[in-house]
């Protein structure tokens, strides 16, 4: 159950090259360098990219697979994508913005009051705040009630309050929901907060060294012991 | 003052502008967002009036448009009438004159979106037909109508391709710009003054108006 890819593209400096797999109610973190691939490997997730080969599946649905001449469009797929900016609408409120895709409009009140946006529903993405704007970004994937969140640095822009009371926000609300969540991060602290299970890319590929490389040095023995081990990581940094 | 033809011109302009603005923004979407072969060939010929003098253009459309041109024909087997010296046929003439005009600021505003917007109403689920009403239009607003008052005033002046299609009909197709033509011709020239100076106002009003908009 759950999602599971297989995924190789070529790209201009390196192959990418992963297995990933992230159970319903759970979120997998995909951390790495700036430029390691997991933005491509998320957007491949949902679409934007097609990958050269490989397979994706979620549940029983096929969403890519090369080998059958499968590749579903990103509309199909039924996903809530959090981009790293811009992605709201400049045209439409932070209501319209929620609305826009909403399964059950019903839905849209509760989950604004949950973000603390009900005050702001009437405002334009360029009347508010960075971190205002990005949880309304969280709020339009949510209302789609999709089957599958997809996060791309939701919270890298913004500044480390905000951004820590933000992914508390998420967790919450992600903990209380049954589909995978797939979370882009460089930052280690927020891929161990957020993930259930951590998945270091470098270069395209999974490094898991890399991780304890990283995580060795800054952290206390007992973090580095279990981000040694890289996946099935389910605790509270 | 003669009103007849400012009327006609404004007729003719506001008749082509609504009709272009219709063809040239899924058009403009199409060039600007999807690549196929010979794309640039299509690109080329839809701005060719640019490039080819307005008399050459209108000796083309006279012949296509006329009784044993393909348009003419297929439109007389429809309608039962000519198109060649009618309003109609003008504004048709129009339309092929101006698409490029409408074309390139509309292409220019779709290409200012930022693309992330249409990938996140894709993943929200729209169609690419859903995207460019529901996201790339709203967002474009001011491009689209800073087109249309550039055609509208293109049309307004217009002279060689109305002249060739439409000759000089009064209340059908002579247009204002014919209209101080023939008075300076018949050295008429306070009666093509007084058009002329029409025009000043108008033009200088709407292009204000365009500077307010593509600033925005």
């Amino acid at each position: 159950m759950g999602l599971t890819a297989v995924l190789k593209k070529k790209t201009k400096f390196f192959t990418i090259d992963v297995e990933l797999s992230c159970p319903d109610g759970e979120t997998l973190a995909l951390i790495g360098p700036s430029g390691s691939g997991k933005t491509t490997i998320i957007r491949m997730l949902a679409g934007l990219i097609t990958p050269d080969e490989g397979r994706i599946v979620y549940r029983d649905r096929v969403f890519f697979d090369s080998a059958r001449g499968v590749n579903l469009s990103p509309q199909k797929r039924k996903l809530g994508y959090v981009f790293q900016d811009y992605s709201l609408f400049p045209h439409l409120t932070l209501y319209g913005n929620t609305a826009f895709a909403a399964q059950d409009r019903r839905d849209v009140g509760p989950l604004m009051g949950f973000f603390g946006l009900t005050a702001l529903r009437d405002r334009k993405p360029n009347e508010v705040s960075g971190g205002e704007r990005q949880r309304c970004a969280v709020c339009q994937a949510l209302a789609r009630n999709p089957q599958l969140l997809l996060l791309d640095e939701p919270f890298s822009a913004l500044d480390v309050v905000t951004r820590r009371l933000l992914r508390n926000e998420l967790k919450k609300i992600t903990e209380t929901r049954t589909f995978p969540v797939v979370y882009v991060t460089h930052d280690i602290t927020e891929a161990l907060f957020i993930g259930n299970t951590v998945l270091p890319i470098v270069a395209g590929s999974v490094d898991r060294e890399w991780m304890e490389r990283i995580v060795a040095p800054a952290t206390e023995p007992g973090i580095r012991a279990k981000a040694a081990r890289a996946t099935k990581l389910a605790l509270a940094y | 003052m003669e009103l007849l033809p400012l009327y006609l011109s404004a007729k003719l302009a506001t008749v082509a502008t609504l009709i272009l603005i219709v063809i040239a923004a899924p058009l403009a979407y199409w060039l600007t967002n999807f690549s196929w072969p010979g794309k640039s060939f299509v690109e080329a010929l839809v701005n060719l009036p640019i490039a080819l003098p307005p008399t050459v253009i209108g000796f083309y459309l006279l012949f296509i448009l006329g009784p044993k041109g393909s348009v003419g024909l297929v439109w007389e087997s429809l309608f039962g009438g000519p198109l060649l010296f009618t309003f109609t046929g003008i504004v048709i003439a129009s339309i092929f004159y101006s698409l490029p005009f409408a074309i390139q600021p509309i292409k220019a505003s779709f290409e200012k979106i930022d693309p992330r917007l249409k990938e996140s109403a894709y993943v929200l689920g729209l169609s690419p037909a859903a995207t460019f009403f529901r996201v790339i239009v709203p967002n474009s607003i001011n491009g689209i109508a800073a087109a249309a008052i550039l055609v509208f005033l293109h049309t307004m002046g217009a002279f060689g391709v109305v002249l060739m299609v439409g000759g000089s009909i009064a209340g059908e197709t002579r247009v204002a710009s014919i209209a101080i033509y023939e008075a300076v011709e018949a050295m008429q020239y306070e009666k093509a003054w007084a058009l002329s100076l029409a025009f000043i106002p108008i033009s200088y009003c709407f292009l204000l108006l365009v500077n307010n908009l593509t600033r925005k």
